[in-house]
This record gives structure tokens, sequence and C-alpha cells, in this order.
């Protein structure tokens, strides 16, 4: 046999190898488009049910009476403020079930509306006074168990003792839906509320806010520093010097370090050493602004890099000094590098939870945060909380607070994509 | 009166002195045509500006940082009461004595207790820090100002000056690199030797039985708790392990794909929307390690346990499954990272010459024979030192273990099983309310001292091998 | 003549002079053949020319003229390149190397190739050699491969070099013995055409003249065909010397006619070194 039959018979051999390698690898990439795809609808879909609310039409007497208010002509808000709204859905509802009788039953069924159903009337009562000893019928918020049930997200024929929704409940509902009592509106409460302990009243606003106080003070700190230190090592920094290079492996290092050692140093060095306040923005701020500077170093460093030699000649030859060479033309033309850099630097940031878990932001914070010292959450932190609470409508929160982050990460790194789109150039 | 008033006066004042002592070269300009500057009248602006503001901001950030602690001090010192405190209990009365002093409540003279007392002397103390950090700041000012405004002439090298003083200020900037390591080490190292003081170091790194909580009465036994860390450290392998299991081959085979095989459209495309994996927050990987993989993991373990229950296979059946798995949290994380080594691995592999593509193509080798046989052997170390810095980013991990993989510290090879990890222990510890010197916040900040030095060495490590087979091919 | 302009020696520029083809049977033939590249860009006009068993063509021109191309098509290693369209007919011992029953693989066993900077694999000199003969399943046994690779590295005058350190990455060796290293490799798996691309170019003067003594003893088991920039060189080792402009294959003859008395004006004007 001769080399070109030696070869000619193993080439079939050889050519199923190409191809099954060749599947391999395809398979390989399927496999992970796959995952991001099934990881993006499971959480889009879990979110939906979220974005509605489940409301009960219930008669409200607002009664001189059951609102504990004297009759008089007119009253200052704070009397609107302090008058008793608690009873008032209870009571409208015993009307509507005449039937139930029991204490214990009566509980349950009070439990149909939201426990902050009174915050929404008394809301409504100041903004409009002249429901006052009237009747309304208004459009109640129903109890996170109520709406998870009327989204179907609750079997009806499990058994009783598996479900949240006993058997009585499930027939009021029953009853009010085929009254038309029942309905489903967008949740606006979600977009505009902070934390609660109870899913049909927590919002992500606070969250929101949080996140954008930490995210300014983070920028405000990383990007002057983060640019002037990439200034210092790419266009000053003496050559073989040991202290540049100490900085240097320390730049390098820093940007693999695990985020959370940033949260241990957070916590050691702010808030126990320097006795900055748990909790606030402040300290998120500055923690983030540490781990998003090599980050925004790096880029920069590149960004200078990539302007060309004869540029700097250019400007030289004309006479001007080092620093006015950058100052005018070096850093202009190399802006975009580094503010494409900076923003995926700010997008990490934004979805960053470890570091802050230490230093105290997974607090249970009901108030909206409104400076850099109050006591406040972040986006992603408030999702881990809402991760780890027990009640199934929190689920959906979650994934639509998750949503909600992943549309700002998206529309920051799309800001990214078309800046370095629109000012790339080629020298 | 505030410190952002002070701030502000300051920002005020210094640009006040720019215009000043801009106007001043300008009038040389104007007046004496005999004179000429050396710097355009800016830079005078620049240069009393400067030395007016940064003396002055410097004083005033050092002060605001320290007199909190140190006024507290201070005030400690007045009340033997307080002396006498330990150490956590002293945290503690200072937290409700800045509370009191901060809600005003401490005005009420009738309220009596020492605690109110030193929040009225707190407030006092304060007040008088205050204005001693107002009027310093404010002289430090004027003397920069007075310093550089008046010694200005027309000779004076204005520009070269303020180019020298920005480079120092650069300098600063880059220098908060080394402070930010020294500040970590900093932070783990001194809890690390009061933990080791009190838990031998054999005991940390031989012990197999973790269980940090300490009994709440003194008397209890087993008061001490159990600081053996080896199921953590077990955790953290076997997880990163599962995880570099999946990452490895998907990430370099999906890496070869598309830098070999697939045509460039392709890839334009397809590279970017697997780096959107990349782009996910941690916080979301959990999320879904917990709450729809963690589930799925569970169930198949139930069914693998069903049929060894059936086919009497004993290790099958008894299969111990859990909604938190390493599994669960291995798989979420391996998926995490398969973008990491996807890039690392393509970044080395597009290193490598045509030549050598070239050279074992003319041979005769099929495409992925030349893969196998020449570009992979030659890309190896470069691919090892992603592979390092994927290991180092998959013990560093925490919010996907912390979700999905328990906070149970079981020694066990049953990926079914929940394990709990070092990043994962760091956080239970830290964020339960406990005072801040009990052995087990401490033990955290050992944890913390043994994953900052892996991960530093791994990265370390991993860097050199990259930068080594880089310069291979320059 | 002298005085024709360049542009219009091309114009008049028809079919190839002297003697492209031979009697007999060639190892390898070429038809008509063109090269584009992205479809509108062509790389080769209707190149016809044989390869004589155990002969050394040599292919000259000035950069840019298509001669590696060509050479390139012979062991299809334009496949690798996107866009790249050979038309035309390449037969390697009667049978086209494009039809189905000729696969690239089995074709490239045959028709070897060296580069113009040496590409040794980063392995050992040994698993530099043995590549070949591994890929194909050439060898039986390690006893069978040791011979090959001891065969070939002698056949390429670098055994005695290398013999005591086979073990050593084949990057360490000095750019001549890297050359002899990849012709050693090709010749590993015995194919009856080696095709050189500038194989000296990026090598000393000494190391050059090592490889051409090595060429020329290599005539007489294979048939070379040789792109190179030096016009010396193609007179010292060549039999057939072919030379190429603008994508046209201009005049092919015996290598001491093309030197001493070429046909064509734009040949002459080459070796005269008027431009090139």
């Amino acid at each position: 046999m001769n080399n070109t039959d030696i070869v000619r018979s193993s080439l079939k051999k050889r050519y199923a190898k190409e191809k099954r390698f060749k599947a391999y690898g395809i398979l390989s990439i399927g496999l992970s488009l796959f995952f991001l795809l099934f990881l993006l609808f499971d959480i889009t879909h879990k979110a939906t049910p979220a974005f509605t609310q489940t409301y009960i039409n219930l008669d409200i007497d607002f009664s001189h009476k059951n609102l504990r208010l004297e009759e008089k002509s007119s009253y200052s808000e704070k009397e609107l403020f302090n008058a008793s709204y608690r009873k008032l859905t209870s009571k409208a509802l015993y009307q509507l079930f005449p039937e139930v009788k029991d204490r214990r039953e009566k509980k349950t069924l009070r439990k149909l509306v939201s426990s902050g159903a009174q915050y929404d009337l008394r809301d409504l009562v100041i903004a409009n006074p002249n429901y006052i000893g009237t009747k309304q019928s208004i459009w109640i918020l129903a109890d996170d168990d109520v709406d998870t049930f009327a989204k179907d997200l609750i079997d009806r024929n499990l058994p009783e003792v598996q479900r949240r929704v006993k058997d009585n409940q499930i027939a009021w509902i029953d009853h009010l839906q085929a009254q038309g009592k029942i309905q489903k509106e967008l949740n606006t409460k979600f977009l505009t509320q902070g934390d609660s302990r109870e899913p049909e009243q927590a919002g992500i606003w606070g969250a929101l806010k949080g996140s954008l106080y930490v995210m300014l003070l983070t920028l405000i700190l990383s990007f002057p520093i983060g640019v002037a230190a990439a200034v210092y090592l790419e266009e000053f920094a003496p050559k073989n010097n040991w202290f540049v290079d100490l900085i240097e492996v320390n730049i390098n290092n820093l940007a693999a370090v695990p985020s959370i050692v940033f949260g241990i140093l957070g916590l050691a060095v702010y808030i126990n050493l320097f006795g900055v306040p748990r909790s606030a923005p402040l300290v998120g701020g500055l923690v983030l602004s540490l781990m998003t500077l090599p980050t925004i170093i790096i880029a920069t460093r590149a960004a200078l890099k990539s302007v060309p030699p004869s540029i700097r000649e250019a400007a030289l030859g004309v006479g001007a000094s080092k620093m006015q060479v950058i100052t005018h033309h070096v850093l202009p033309l190399a802006m975009p590098g580094i503010l494409t850099g900076s923003i995926i630097g700010m997008a990490q940031a934004l979805g960053e939870s470890a570091p802050l878990l230490m230093i105290g932001m997974v607090a249970f914070v009901a108030d909206i945060p409104q400076g850099f010292l109050d006591p406040s959450t972040v986006l992603p932190v408030q999702i881990f909380i809402w991760a780890d609470s027990p009640e199934r409508a929190f689920i959906a929160l979650t994934s639509a607070a998750i949503v909600v982050l992943l549309i700002f990460l998206f529309l920051m790194n799309l800001l990214a994509i078309i800046l370095r789109k629109k000012f790339e150039t080629r020298w | 009166m505030s410190d952002l008033d002070l701030f502000s006066i300051v920002i005020v004042s210094t640009l006040i002195v720019f215009f000043l002592a801009q106007q001043k070269a300008k009038k040389w300009q104007m007046t004496d045509s005999g004179i000429t500057l050396h710097s355009l009248p800016g830079y005078y602006g620049y240069l009393s500006a400067l030395w007016t503001a940064i003396p002055a901001l410097l004083i005033f950030a050092a002060w605001s940082f320290l007199e909190v602690n140190a006024t507290s001090m201070l005030v400690v010192g007045q009340f033997a009461e307080l002396q006498a405190l330990d150490k956590s209990s002293l945290s503690l009365a200072l937290n409700e004595i800045h509370l009191l002093a901060g809600s005003g409540g401490a005005s009420s003279a009738a309220d009596a207790s020492i605690n109110a007392q030193a929040a009225v002397l707190y407030l006092q103390y304060m007040d008088d820090s205050f204005l001693l950090k107002t009027s310093s700041v404010l002289a430090i000012a004027a003397l920069g100002f007075a310093f550089t405004y008046w010694r200005i002439t027309p000779a004076t090298r204005a520009r070269n000056s303020v180019e020298q003083l920005t480079i120092y200020a650069l300098l600063a900037c880059a220098t908060i690199a080394i402070l930010t390591t020294v500040g970590i080490v900093f932070s783990v190292i001194l809890e690390s030797i009061e933990f080791f003081k009190q838990i031998p170091i054999t005991d940390f790194l031989f012990g197999t039985h973790w269980s940090p909580q300490i009994a709440i009465r003194e008397d209890q036994a087993g008061s001490s708790g159990a600081f053996g860390a080896v199921p953590l450290f077990w955790g953290t392998i076997f997880i990163s392990i599962i995880a570099l299991m999946i990452a490895g081959p998907l990430g370099l085979i999906s890496a070869i794909y598309l830098a070999e095989y697939a045509d460039k459209k392709v890839r334009s495309v397809i590279k970017p929307i697997l780096e959107v994996l990349a782009g996910i927050p941690t916080v979301v990987y959990g999320f879904f390690a917990a709450i729809t993989i963690g589930p799925l993991v569970r169930d198949f373990g139930n069914y693998l346990r069903d049929i060894g229950v059936n086919l009497d296979i004993e290790i099958m059946a008894n299969l111990t499954v859990s909604t938190e798995s390493a599994l669960a949290a291995g798989l979420v994380m391996g998926m995490m990272i398969v973008p990491f080594i996807l890039s690392l691995s393509d970044d080395v592999i597009s290193a490598v010459p045509d030549a050598m593509r070239d050279g074992s193509t003319a041979m005769g080798a099929t495409k992925s024979e030349t893969v196998w046989k020449v570009i992979v052997p030659a890309a190896l170390p470069g691919i090892v030192g992603g592979f390092l810095l994927a290991i180092s980013r998959a013990i560093g991990e925490t919010m996907i273990v912390l979700m999905a993989a328990g906070v149970a510290a079981n020694l066990t090879a049953n990926p079914m099983d929940a394990v709990t990890t070092v990043t994962t222990q760091i956080v239970t510890l830290l964020t339960g309310d406990q005072e801040f010197d009990s052995v087990k916040t401490l033990a955290a900040f050992a944890l913390g001292l043994g994953l900052f030095i892996t991960t530093l060495l791994l990265n370390i490590i991993a860097l050199h091998v990259v930068r080594k087979y880089r310069e291979q091919y320059e | 003549m002298n005085d024709k302009s360049e542009v219009e020696l091309l114009q008049e520029l028809g079919d190839t002079v002297g003697k492209p083809t031979i009697e007999g049977n060639p190892r390898m033939s070429c038809r008509n053949v063109d090269v584009f590249y992205n479809k509108d860009s062509q790389a080769i006009f209707d190149v016809s020319v044989d390869l004589a068993k155990n002969e050394i063509l040599a292919m000259i021109g000035p950069s840019g003229c298509g001669k590696s191309t060509l050479l390139r098509c012979l062991n299809r290693m334009n496949d690798t390149i996107d866009d790249c369209v050979v038309k035309g007919e390449i037969k390697l011992d009667g049978e086209d190397i494009h039809s189905k029953s000729i696969d690239p693989v089995l074709l490239r066993s045959n028709v070897g190739m060296v580069f113009q900077k040496p590409n040794p694999f980063p392995k050992s000199i040994y698993d530099n050699v043995a590549y070949g003969p591994k890929l194909h399943g050439l060898t039986r046994n390690n006893a069978e491969l040791d011979d090959l690779v001891e065969e070939s590295l002698t056949k390429a005058g670098l055994w005695k070099e290398t013999k005591d350190r086979l073990n050593k990455p084949g990057t360490g060796l000095s750019g001549g013995q890297q050359q002899r290293l990849c012709i050693a490799r090709t010749m590993a798996v015995k194919p009856e055409v080696i095709l050189m691309d500038e194989p000296t170019s990026a090598l000393d003067p000494i190391a050059t003249a090592t490889i051409e003594e090595l060429m020329y003893e290599l005539k007489s088991s294979y048939t070379i065909a040789v792109v190179t920039h030096s016009m010396q060189q193609a007179a010292r080792i060549s039999d057939r010397t072919a030379y190429f402009h603008l994508g046209r294959l201009v005049e092919v003859n015996q290598t001491n006619t093309v030197f001493t008395n070429p046909e064509h004006e734009l040949t002459e004007n080459y070796i005269t070194g008027r431009f090139g």
C-alpha cells in the first residue's frame, strides 16, 4: 500500500471526526444561547404577573361615624390625616357577605383586601373631602394571596392545607368575580413605592433612588480619579520605576479581586474606622468607586494608547507643553473610548450587590431615601431581599425588578455601543 | 452653617482668587508693554487658585473624616462609666449617643442618663470642632492665597508650576490603587490576627466542623462554636469545579468554533450575544439558580432516587436531594463564566500566527486536526491562564452561591446536596445583628483574608502566564 | 522595440511564449487557470503551464504578479481564503485536483508546501517531523516512525545537527535550520511535489546557500516548484523558469534560454533590471 492509499483509506474517519467537532462547536454555542434565552424568557415570564394588580370593588361608607370625625363643614388636612380608616373596608366586606358571622371567618374575610388599603383610602379622602358622609363605590387593592389566586398562580384543586387561599376565600372571590367586582389594573405602586412587607404594597422606587444616589457618587468619584490616574500612568509615569510598577500591579490585581472583598474593606475602613453611616448611599458609592476605578483606568489607558503619536508630535511641534498636548488634543480624542469604558464600568457597578450587603444596604428600608446619608438600598440588593422573602407574590416582584434592572443595563450598554460606533476612528 | 456651606465658601473664594490673579496678570500685559509674561494670564489664576484651594480642602477632608471618632473619644474620656465599658458595649453606647445627638433629644436637660449627658457633651464638642475646623480651613485658604497672590510676578513660571502641581495630583490619584490594596490588607489582617488568637490557625485550616453559632448563654455547652473551615473550602472548590466543568468545554469549544469555523458575519452577531451573559448581574443568576434551576435539579435528583429505589441501586436510593444544591449553583455559575472563558480563549487563539495554520493545512491536516494538534497546544499557556482567572472568579463569586447553594456546612461529594462556601459564610456572618468583636465576625475576616490571598495568587500567576504567552508571539 | 512602454507591451501580450507545456506525461499541469479574489479582482489570467517529473520550475516576476497565488492553487491552499475562486483545470498525474475523487487532504499529502517564513510548530523537533506521518497514519509503530523522522531529517541535512536534541523545541533552531526542519517535515509524508514559496527570502546568504544545495539534491526524487524573488537563485537552481507579469504568464522556457535569450520584451526588461 502506498501513502496515497493509506491517506485515502483514513479519510472517511477523519472527515467524520471533523464533522463531529464542528457539531460540538455549534452545540456549545447553541447551549449557551439556549441558556441565555431560557433565563430571559423565564424571568420575563415570571415577571408578567407583577405588572398588574387585582382590585376589589367595595361600597365604602365614608360616614362621619365610620371615620370618627365630628360633623362640620370643612376639615383641616391634619384632621383628615388622623381620622380612622381602618374599619372602612372590613365594614364594606361584612355588608357584602352578611352570612359571615364567625369571628375567625370574619378575620379571613377582612384579609381579602390589602392591609395597606386604609392608607390609600386616607389619601383618597384627603384629595376628595366631599366624599365624607357619602357612600362611594371604590376599587380597593386586594391582598397579595387573592392577587396571586386571581392570576391563576394558585391551583384551586390542591388540598386546602397546601394553599395559602382557603376554601371560603375562594368562594368569596368566585362570588365577587361573578358580580364583576374583581378586576386587574396596571400596577402603579411597583414603580412609585418603597419596599414593604406586603407584596401588593411593595415597589422599587426607593431602591431605584438609592441606586441613583450610589451611581451618582460612584461616577463623581471614580471617573475623574480614574482618568487622572490613567493619564499619569500612560503619559507621565517614569519607565522602570518601582513605584509605578507597584501601582500597575495593584490596578491589574484589583480588577480581579472578588467584589465581596471590597465590601469587607468598606465595612472595616469606611464604617468602623471613619464612622461613615451604615446603609447610606455615601458608603455604597465610596465602595463601588473603588471597584469601578480599575475598569475606568484600564479603559482610559487603552483609549489614550490608541491616539497616534503623530498627533502628539504635531502639537509638540507648534510649541505646546506636554500638559497642553494632553488636555487640548489627546484627551478629547480619547474621550469616546474613555466614556465607553466608564459606562461599562458603571453598568457593572449598577448590577453589583455582594459588597453592598457587607455595608448594611441589605436592611429593610420602607422610606424613599432623600439624600446621600439616608438609609437606603439599591436595585440589585432589593432583588436579593425580595428573592429571600417567602410570599409567592414576591417571585413576580423580584422578576419584575430584574426586568427593570436589565432594561437599565441594556440601555447603558447600548449607549456605550453607540458611542463606540459613532466615534470609532481608524488612524 | 454646615460642612456644605464651608465647602461652598472655599470653592467660591477659589473662583474669586482665580479671577483676581488673572486680572493682575492681564494688567501687566496691558500697562507695561516692555514686560512679557512667562505664561498666559489664566495660568497665574490657576496657580493662585490651586494654592488657595488644595491645602484648605485637604485640611477640610481630613478633619471631617476624623472628627466623629476623635470627638467620641474625647467624650468617653469625660465619663468614667463609659471608660469602664468593654469594647463591644462601648460601641453600642456610642451608637446610642450619636443617635441621641442626631435626633436633638439630648437637649432635654431632664434626661439625666449617662448617654444623654454624653450626647449633650458630644454635641457641644462637635460644635467646637466645627468652629475650629472652619477657622483653620479659612485661615489656611487665606494663607495660601497670600503666599501666591502677592508673590506672582510677570517672570513667575506659572504654567510650569501649575503643570507640576497637576502631575502631583495625577500621581495622587494613581496612588489610590495602592491605598486600596493596603486598605484591604489592613481591614482583613488585624481582625484575622485577633481571630487566630482565639481559634488556633490549624483548627481553622484543618478542622472539618463548621458551626459558628455561639450559644446565647455563657454556660451553655459548646458555647465557643466550631470554626473548622474545611467544609467551606470544599464547598467553594466543589462548586468551582462544577462551574469549570461546564464553562471550560463550552467556552473553549465555542471560542474555537467562532475563531476557526464561523464566518465573520456569524461571529460578529454571536459573540456580542454571548457576551450579554457576562453583563447580567450575579444577583439575577442567583435568583434564577434558586427559583428555576434549583427545583429542576431537585426534581431530577428525586427522579434518580426513585429509579435507585426501584432498581435497588444503593447509592442512588440513598441520594440526599435538596432544593439548594452545589449542582444548581455550579451549573448557573458555569453559564455565567462561559463568556469569560470564551473571550479570553478567543484572544489567545487569535494570537496564534496564521503561519501555524498554513503549515498544518499544507501538511494535509483537516481543520479540527490543525486546531487540536497545533493551535490548542500553541495557545495552551494562554488558555490555562484564562482558566485560572475563571477559577479565581468562581471562588470569589458570592450572590449565586449565597442564593442557591445554601448555608449548611456539609462535607459531601453529592452535587445534589446543599453545601456552603467561603463567600456565603462571610456574608452570613457579617450581615447578622451581632456585635463587631465576636469570634463570629472575626471569623468572617479570617475567611476574607483567605479569599483575598487565594484569588490574589491565582490572578498573579494567571496574568504572568498570559503575559509570557503574549510575548512569545510579539 | 525597446521604446515601447510597459502598458503597450501588456496590451500586446497574447499567449505565453516559449514552451509552457512539455512532451509526455507531466507531473502537474495547469490549463487556462483564472483566479479571482472577491469576485471582481482577478489575480491570475488564463495561465497554462506544466511541471515535469523531477524538475525544478522557478517562478519569477515582480511583486503582485500572481506567482505565489498560482503556487497556492497547486495544493489548494487557496481554499482557506474566503472568496477565492479558481477556474480552469489543474491536474496531478492526470487527475483533476478539483474533482471529487481527490480530496484536499489527500492532495496536500501528495503536494507539500514550504513557506516564505519558517513556520515550525511550537513542538519538539521530533514532533515537528512526526506530525504529518502521525496525522495520516503512515507508520505502523514507533520504530518505523523513528526511522522515518531520521530519514527525513537526514535528507534535509539536519540530522547531524539535531540528533542529540530531538526533544528540544523546533522554534529554538536558527532560521536556516528552521526552514530545513520545515522541509524535512514536508518530506516526511513522502509527497510527489514540493511547492516552495520564496523559501530563502527570510534567511541569510549562508543559510540560503544550504537550502539551495538541498533543493538541488531533492530534485532527483521530487518535483519542485519554487517562487523566488532572486533571479540569481532561479538561474542557479532551476531547470525551467516561468516569468509572470501582472497575473499573466509571459514566458516559460529552459532557464538558460530565459536568462540568455528571452523571447518576450517584458521578460528581457525584467531580467535586465528595468523594473521589478
